[in-house]
């Protein structure tokens, strides 16, 4: 049977369901945030390992000129390594039927016979390569969707100088090229970069590797040192042209993954506790007005014997019920989301295995959080229920005490009417509560800002990056660094208006025990189309001598202007020397490092040499551009700015837009949330006062002035505290979703603050108008006969 | 000569607010008996409330001792004054403080949930004069009915003292009458020890004893010697 105290409990709760199930909502939107976040981060790291695990996806990949296959014996026997495998891997140019544009490819063995020891690939359809069939192929899913290709389908590439077909037999996923990224690109490019997988021995006749192999990858022991295996690996391949062994977390595949799934973290914990903050303040002003209103109610319980522990447990299961709605709600909307949005992410990156894990730690925690959250935010007022004396149960609670406010104390008084002064000494009366509904609707007005925060910081990136700082068109690498004049060749292209080279070199970087494999790009002196831009949206002059660096570079490596670093060149002779850091630059994408091209020439003790050029073309004249290029021998790859741009976009904002969904909805939550309490609790408390104003002849519209005039300054007073709060929190979110491959910039677009602040306002006025509608209602006789 | 149940030596209760201190009593010795029915009279201010609260466990006295059946209740602590209450004493307060979210039955098994030995919340009610009002919330019945329902709520307990704190303060002389005929039964027929607060001396005729308070202290005591039954009192 229900006793009589938890009969009254559930009464107050359904007397007070508005808000009970405002604040449950807002609870509920936390928990479901931190469980959407952490099932879908913990549901896609279990299924990229599991991709891995089952594809056996290698540990430590290394790439060389040129290896006798005898090597991999002495590959296996160092310590620690578990599984080796050796291979073939080029990089041709590809011409695809109807595509004007250059495309690369990328070549890498796979034995005729058996599965890959390492790196094995998911057959989607067709069939694996035979043995003693030239050209047949098997193509990455991903590049064959972009151009419809299907087993049977053929296209062209030079291998080696020739022109080949290549026959495709089988479109396959692989582990190691869940992105797929063009060497020194920034990012993934689908359609103008493909992996294709080729049985070794025809790799090997094409590129005369018989008996030889120029890339090796292997798996580790269990509790073997990466760090010392990729040393002693390097140790052996360094006679055969190794340029650095690399661990997985590395992988420029894998990073990628790693780091947007990490992105979920971040998320997973700014807007919860935001949401929790919001929630636990909402229930202290609830229950402080509850037990407000029910001291004499607590007096009268503890007078016939209910202990002050039966009294706080009572108030205790009050909150509980709304903070286990809450959660309960929120765990549901939170499996939901984390579900789509894991489907979402397999879907995007491909995943063969979908592994929706739903972890009840996961559960646990929200649940432990945002009832922890609830009772910290009660802490107060049930204590101060619990320690009601019983003899207050006789005394009704003594009158409020109103002080002359400053503005009377200033001698405005006269200036306001009636109305106005009763806001302003209840405001001045109250100024911690006061204080707090404002700072409750800022945070609403702070997730909206915050919300749309990836869209400005999207836009931003895109401008800066590909407006400001690349301004080329075109950018062209060449096979191996060719003599400084071959850019005039370009130039002379009909079509190209500029043409800017460039030398880049791949080194590792040292200062001290840090280290870091990056390319030094050699730019002219005076770039017009790949200039250099610092954050403030300065051109930084290319310095004449030493070392720029991405300033994230630089904190990485703890050097800063006028270190000497220690560089070791990962081509050709290898060789090892010092330069100094001249300058640091606050790019956004990349970790990136720069030189005067002479000056790296130098550095390289080499004459004119380039790499590759950055073109500014006519753009009708594209097609024909692309077909030179084509032609021209030394071309290694082309790649085009516009695509990379829409790769850009495509990367980022299909996923930040769907986010930025979910916030508007949560921030309207809250806001909707804190004024609806906030002018329920207002009324309950002064409906008596107001239903005396009435009665001694004030008009309804004056006394809804009073109260709504009141959650009126409240909220205009949140706009600026929110829009400050907003932009620390997306301070935040910019450095907490910094990762080493992209920097987000710290910008908020004008617009974003005044549609906050419009939402805000919108939801405020329509909670106003439904208290106002309770407000009409008001009974007089009735609200001048109770005592409480 | 009936067994005592409270003695009172000394109390003192001291309030201070601020710089001012209130003196509430000043030193007040009293004794009060199994199954007797006394009357406290006395102006306000002049600290009735006061020492009834401390009677009933509510509060302490700031010196001096009260003892209740011979245990010595100053030296409770907060969990023992809270047993003390929940086993012995049932309150009637001026202002009724009834819950207004439970209807009359449910303010009555509030109680009777926590008794060791309590009566049917029907049959209390139905003491009182409001068997037919059980599901009725506060709200929606009138002062004098509202009053019956507290009294109810402190008899349906079975307390061995009855503490009521000017219980027809609020009431017309009708109604006023049937809260006290309730009170007076409960003290016949169960013999509780009843105390009642009141300002109106006409009460006091109902009593065994009636204890005069004036600025803290008792001024007089005296016994009647023939009561008066509540409908024969004359207002
Ligand atoms: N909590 C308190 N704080 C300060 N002073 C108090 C408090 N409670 C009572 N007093 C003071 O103690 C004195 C006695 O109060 P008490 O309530 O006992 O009077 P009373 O005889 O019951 O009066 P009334 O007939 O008006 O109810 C009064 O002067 C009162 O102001
Ligand atoms: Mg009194």
């Amino acid at each position: 049977m229900v006793s009589s105290l938890d009969r009254k409990l559930l009464r107050d709760l359904s007397r007070t369901k508005g808000q009970v199930v405002a604040i449950a909502v807002v609870i509920a939107c936390g928990v479901a945030m931190l469980v959407m976040c952490l099932t879908t981060l913990k549901s896609l790291e279990n299924s990229q390992l599991t991709y891995y695990d089952r594809y056996r996806f290698a540990e430590v990949f290394a790439l060389l000129k040129r290896a006798p296959e005898s090597l991999k014996d002495r590959i296996q026997e160092v310590e620690g390594v578990a599984r080796v495998q050796t291979r073939v891997v080029e990089g041709v140019v590809l011409d695809i039927e109807g595509m004007s544009e250059p495309a690369v490819g990328r070549l890498i063995s796979i034995p005729e016979t058996g599965e890959p020891v390492l790196n094995s690939l998911h057959l989607r359809s067709g069939r694996w390569v035979e043995v003693g069939r030239p050209g047949e192929v098997i193509v990455n899913e991903v590049f064959a969707e972009n151009h419809g290709f299907k087993p049977g389908d053929k296209l062209r590439a030079v291998l080696n100088g020739s022109m080949e077909e290549l026959r495709i037999v089988g479109i396959a996923m692989s582990p190691e090229y869940i992105i797929q990224m063009p060497e020194a690109a920034l990012l993934p490019d689908d359609k103008r970069f493909g992996v294709f997988w080729m049985g070794r021995d025809q790799l090997e006749a094409a590129f005369n590797m018989e008996s030889a192999f120029n890339d090796v990858t292997l798996t580790l022991l269990p509790g073997a040192s990466e760090d010392e295996v990729i040393r002693r690996l390097d140790g052996l391949l360094e006679r055969y042209g190794g340029v650095g062994a690399i661990g997985r977390h590395n992988q420029i595949s894998n990073r990628f993954v790693s780091e947007e799934i990490q992105q979920l973290s971040a998320m997973a914990f700014i807007l919860p506790t935001i949401f929790l903050g919001v929630a636990a303040f909402l229930l202290n002003i609830v229950l402080k007005r509850l037990i407000a209103l029910e001291r004499e109610q607590i007096a009268v319980l503890k007078a016939f014997g209910y202990s002050h522990w039966d009294v706080g447990w009572h108030y205790l299961k009050f909150v509980s019920v709304i903070a286990l709605g809450g959660v309960a709600l929120g765990t549901l909307l939170g499996i939901w989301f984390g579900r789509g949005m894991t489907a979402m992410y397999t879907e995007f990156y491909r995943f063969p295995v979908f592994g929706f894990d739903l972890d009840l730690g996961v559960i646990v925690i929200g649940a432990v959080v945002s009832l922890g959250a609830a009772f910290l935010g009660v802490f107060g007022a049930i204590r101060g229920a619990i320690n009601l004396p019983p003899a207050e149960a006789m005394r009704p609670e003594p009158p409020a005490n109103y002080n002359a406010t400053l503005v009377d104390r200033l001698g405005l008084r006269k200036l306001l009417s009636q109305e106005a002064r009763i806001v302003l000494r209840e405001l001045g009366r109250k100024p911690g509560k006061a204080f707090f509904t404002s700072l409750g609707i800022a945070m609403s007005l702070a997730i909206l800002v915050v919300g749309n925060y990836s869209q400005d910081a999207i836009n931003y990136l895109q401008d800066f990056q590909f407006r400001l700082a690349e301004r080329q068109d075109l950018t062209v690498s060449f096979f191996e660094s060719v003599t400084g004049n071959a850019v005039n060749h370009l130039t002379s292209v009909d079509g190209v208006i500029a043409a800017e080279e460039f030398r880049s070199v791949p080194v590792r970087l040292r200062s001290g025990h840090l280290s870091k494999e990056v390319g030094i790009q050699g730019l002219v002196p005076k770039p017009e189309l790949f200039r250099l831009m610092d954050a403030d949206e300065n051109v930084i002059p290319v310095p004449d001598e030493g070392l720029l660096l991405s300033a994230k570079l630089g904190e990485l490596l703890q050097v800063s202007v006028g270190d000497v670093l220690t560089v070791e060149v990962l081509e050709d002779k290898r060789p090892i020397r010092q330069l100094t850091v001249t300058g640091l630059v606050n790019d956004f994408a990349g970790t990136a490092a720069y030189m005067e091209r002479r000056a790296l020439n130098a550095f390289m003790r080499e004459g004119s040499r380039i790499s590759g050029a950055y073109l500014k073309i006519d753009k009708k004249l594209t097609d024909e551009i692309y077909r030179e290029l084509k032609e021209t021998p030394m071309v290694a790859s082309v790649s085009i700015k516009d695509a990379a741009m829409k790769s850009f976009q495509e990367t980022f904002a299909e996923n930040l837009l769907r986010m930025k969904l979910f916030n508007i909805g949560f921030a309207c939550a809250i806001a909707v949330g804190v004024v609806y309490n906030s002018a329920r609790i207002s009324l309950s408390e002064r409906s008596r006062d107001l239903g005396t104003l009435r009665v001694i002849g004030f008009t309804r519209g004056e006394i809804s002035g009073i109260l709504l005039g009141e959650l009126g300054v409240v909220t205009a007073a949140a706009i600026p505290l929110g829009m400050g709060i907003g932009t620390g929190l997306v301070y935040l979110m910019s450095k907490g979703l910094e990762t080493e491959l992209y920097r987000i910039p710290f910008v908020v677009n004008p617009q974003t603050y005044a549609v906050a602040a419009l939402v805000i306002m919108a939801a405020s006025l329509i909670c106003g108008l439904i208290v106002r509608r309770k407000l009409d209602k008001l009974d007089l006789v009735e609200v001048l006969k109770a005592r409480i | 000569m009936p067994a005592t149940v409270f003695s009172a030596k000394g109390i003192t209760k001291v309030y201070s607010m601020g710089e001012v201190k209130v003196h509430a009593l000043r030193g007040v010795d009293v004794e009060l008996w199994e199954g007797e029915f006394t009357v406290l009279l006395g102006h306000s201010g002049s600290g009735k409330s006061t020492l009834l609260n401390i009677l009933g466990g509510l509060d302490v006295p700031t010196e001096g001792t009260v003892t209740f059946r011979g245990e010595d209740m100053t030296a409770f602590d907060e969990s023992e004054l809270t047993q003390y209450r929940r086993e012995h004493v049932g309150f009637v307060f001026q202002f009724y403080n009834l819950i207004p979210s439970l209807t009359a039955r449910e303010n009555v098994e509030l109680v009777t949930d926590i008794a060791a030995d309590p009566l049917d919340a029907k049959e209390a009610l139905g003491l009182v004069g409001l068997g037919e009002r059980l599901d009725h919330f506060p709200s929606q019945m009138s002062g004098g009915e509202q009053q019956r329902v507290a009294i109810a709520r402190a008899i349906a307990k079975q307390p061995d003292v009855l503490l009521c704190d000017e219980p027809t303060g609020a009431l017309d002389v009708h109604t006023g009458v049937a809260v006290l005929n309730a009170i007076e039964r409960v003290n016949r027929e169960l013999g509780t020890t009843t105390a009642v607060i009141t300002h109106n001396a006409v009460i006091a005729e109902m009593a065994h004893r009636v204890i005069h308070l004036a600025d803290g202290k008792i001024t007089e005591t005296a016994v009647n010697e023939s009561r008066k039954r509540a409908d024969e009192l004359n207002w």
